[in-house]
């Protein structure tokens, strides 16, 4: 555990903060205008009908894409060519041609991890995420349940202070699923903030301590997720969560 | 992995003894395609090699392109048979001096058949006259070898223009002596041949020699070392020990020994003056 | 038919008397490709990688114009390779004229822009899925090329072999910077030609048989190491 406490010992990265954020695709604009803050602590959960621009905002924040106009700040730099202090899951888990263990090892070397002390505190993680003994298969064959574990297990062993999620249940059964949800827990117990995209209401809910309800790329509401679930206070959120406009 | 490692050493050890080539005692001689073929290289050669420790690589090209070779300086000894280009070469100050070494002859190659009733005659013109008044199908190699070089200056001895006189009956193939054989073979057509090439020649189908013996198809080879003044890369001890056993009389006699099916094909003469 | 049941006849005989000189053609042909199927992968990976995940000005061309080389003709190569190396040309004196070092040169020459402009394509594939998520973990544009290539490997050992069989196969190139020297730099394919030209064409279609089969018995051995690695690896 030694090794985040030299990370944390910089500044944190949080919050992170947006202002008046554009994003535009040629004529399209898909985030018109955003002005919030991240904050360390609660788990963030972003919904929205589809289109209304939630994978594009997990992108801008995590400087995946550019915005066209506005700025987003972090409360501190990453060091450029150092360890990333922030990480990502995917809906489909991109994973290496290689073993599982390989995959984790992988990016303990680009997290500047010394050689001797990846294989095990890749192992570590893979047992954290309950794929202690699937080390070696080739990552390729598992299930998609496990292939998102396992994603899950190469953050784990990054100790990232930010963690983005775009939909990563959403291609899974309801086991798998469970699984990953009690994954995502357990990060955040070990002090990783989480920010988390999904259209399922009940994850939002078992999963969420705030809501960013987002509308044709607006931030429409943000609240509290019970709060936000049983009374939202904007017309567009009611007829969302009435299920009257698309997913 | 460790099987691709240990194949990727084995690669580059090979690349390695490839490009660490020994600095043997070698000399280039260009020649042409027609002297190699007839096989005799591979018989006179190992007889000089053992004897001198000297390895002799031939490049083998058309006449033409050997003197350019030599021109450029890629060689260090030119082997051809086009005395007038040879001349040339010398003119030209890119060789010292040319030596004759020996001469070869030309055949008259034609179908059993022999529309043009050449076969067993001894006058070379008689029988080219015969097949252009025929308009039997006659190939030409026409890729300006010393054998086409030879095959026009008969043409022109006959008396006949080939300008006017070419029809569909003369087919200028630009092809070596071995294909263009194989295009008389399947023509059923005459030609031109050297005796070496025509012994060595498998695929003759309905093909005979003719004509043979006039001295006019006689083909005189003259060696030539490559000019060292202006060629400062050339082996000129190496080049002249080569030439000197050539013309030597166990050079000599190795050529007079090769043989094809019994036949000698090429006959030493390098002390004859004027050829 | 009759010439090829004579040419098959010829390329067993010739094998089960294992020629020596047969065998040294064979065995310089193998030295002098493979040479340059190593030196063209060692070149042309990570060229093809780096053009696949940089963006730089002229991309579009540079990738047009790497497709156009792969049609390169032999004999071209061969000629300006011999231009350059003659004694009257700009490297005359390195002296490699008609030795095989010239002849793994043209090769490489002529199989490396193939070897790129195909491990372009794949890895350009491979890096529109990758992209986020290798960037997302903290790799840079350096780093990405050698894991790509790596993870593409077995899509690469169809390249190589690809790269392998044109430099095996090809004539033109060698021919001239070779000179097709008896016990020096003849290869299967000068040698082909050498015979056809004098005309032994059952010897020549048997030389021919021969090369085809060491071509395939190498992509055959070459086919079960991939796929017996896939299936571990996945």
């Amino acid at each position: 555990m030694t090794d985040h406490v030299d990370i944390r010992a910089a500044a944190p990265l949080l919050p992170l903060c947006l202002k008046d954020v554009v994003f535009e695709v040629g004529p399209r604009r898909i985030i018109d205008g955003i002005s919030m803050r991240l904050d360390a602590g609660p788990r963030t959960v972003i919904i929205g009908p589809n289109g209304a621009g939630k994978s594009v905002l997990l992108r801008l924040c995590h400087g995946l894409l550019g915005p066209t106009a506005g700025s987003i700040t972090w409360n501190a730099s990453e060091v450029a060519g150092g360890p990333r202090r922030q990480a990502m899951v995917f809906q489909r888990p991109v994973l290496l041609r290689r073993s599982a263990l390989g995959n984790v090892t992988y990016a303990l070397k680009l997290a500047g991890v010394p050689f001797g002390q990846r294989e095990e505190r890749a192992m570590e993680a893979l047992r954290k995420v309950g794929l202690g003994g699937l080390g070696r298969h080739s990552a390729r064959v598992l299930s998609g349940g496990e292939q998102q574990r396992l994603a899950l297990a190469r953050v784990w062993a990054l100790h990232p202070e930010v963690l983005f999620l775009d939909e990563p249940t959403a291609s899974l059964d309801p086991g798998a699923t469970h699984e990953i949800e009690n994954v995502i827990a357990a990060l955040h117990g070990a002090g990783t903030k989480i920010v988390l995209v999904t259209h399922n209401l009940g994850q939002a809910h078992r999963l969420g301590d705030e809501i960013l309800f987002l509308h044709q790329g607006r931030l429409a509401e943000r609240a509290p997720a019970d709060r936000f679930l049983k009374h939202p206070t904007s017309s567009e959120a009611a007829k969302f969560l009435e299920g009257e406009l698309p997913w | 992995m460790v099987i691709t490692r240990r194949a990727l050493l084995a690669l580059f050890l090979a690349v390695a003894a490839l490009a660490a080539q020994a600095q043997d005692r070698f000399i280039t001689v260009a020649s042409t395609t027609s002297t190699e073929q007839s096989g005799l290289f591979a018989y006179i050669l190992p007889i000089f090699e053992k004897k001198t420790g000297i390895q002799v690589r031939v490049v083998a090209l058309g006449t033409g392109q050997a003197l350019d070779l030599a021109r450029r300086g890629d060689a260090d000894v030119v082997f051809v048979h086009a005395k007038a280009a040879e001349e040339k070469f010398l003119a030209e100050g890119h060789g010292v001096k040319r030596f004759p070494v020996m001469y070869n002859d030309f055949v008259l190659i034609g179908p059993k058949s022999d529309p043009a009733k050449i076969a067993g005659g001894k006058d070379i013109l008689e029988a080219l006259k015969k097949i252009q008044a025929a308009q039997a199908p006659f190939v030409s190699r026409g890729d300006k070898s010393g054998t086409h070089m030879a095959e026009l200056d008969l043409w022109k001895a006959a008396g006949i223009d080939l300008d006017k006189a070419k029809g569909p009956w003369y087919r200028d193939t630009g092809q070596g002596m071995g294909p263009a054989l194989n295009t008389a073979a399947s023509m059923n057509a005459y030609l031109l041949a050297d005796r070496g090439t025509w012994l060595a020649f498998k695929n003759r189908g309905d093909l005979a020699m003719l004509v043979e013996g006039d001295k006019r198809l006689y083909n005189q080879y003259g060696v030539m070392l490559v000019n060292p003044d202006k060629h400062s890369t050339v082996k000129k001890d190496l080049g002249q020990t080569f030439i000197d056993w050539l013309v030597s009389p166990e050079g000599q006699k190795a050529i007079a020994d090769y043989k094809i099916g019994g036949e000698q094909l090429f006959f030493p003469n390098a002390g004859q003056a004027g050829v | 038919m009759n010439s090829v049941a004579e040419a098959a006849g010829q390329a067993f005989a010739l094998v089960a008397t294992a020629d020596p000189k047969l065998v040294d053609i064979v065995l310089l042909s193998l030295r002098i490709s493979l040479s340059a199927v190593l030196i063209g992968c060692v070149i042309g990976l990570p060229l093809g990688a780096a053009i696949a995940v940089n963006e730089f000005r002229g991309r579009r061309a540079v990738i047009v114009i790497l497709n156009g080389l792969m049609g390169l003709p032999s004999v071209v190569v061969g000629l300006v390779v011999y231009l350059l190396l003659s004694r009257a040309g700009p490297l005359g004196s390195w002296g490699i004229l008609f030795t095989p070092t010239a002849m793994v040169i043209a090769q490489t020459i002529l199989i490396t822009p193939t070897l790129a402009a195909l491990s372009r394509q794949v890895v350009d594939d491979a890096w529109a899925e990758y992209r986020e998520q290798l960037r997302s973990l903290g790799e840079t544009k350096l780093g990405a090329a050698p894991t790509l290539l790596w993870d593409l490997r077995f899509s690469l050992v169809t390249i190589v072999l690809a790269g392998f069989g044109r430099a095996a196969s090809e004539v033109g190139a060698v021919m001239i910077v070779g000179g097709n020297i008896d016990g020096v730099t003849r290869v299967m394919t000068t040698a082909i030609a050498l015979e056809t030209s004098k005309g032994d064409l059952p010897l020549a279609l048997g030389l021919g048989f021969i090369l085809l089969f060491i071509v395939l018995a190498l992509n055959a051995g070459a086919y079960v190491v991939k796929e017996t690695a896939q299936r571990r690896y996945g």
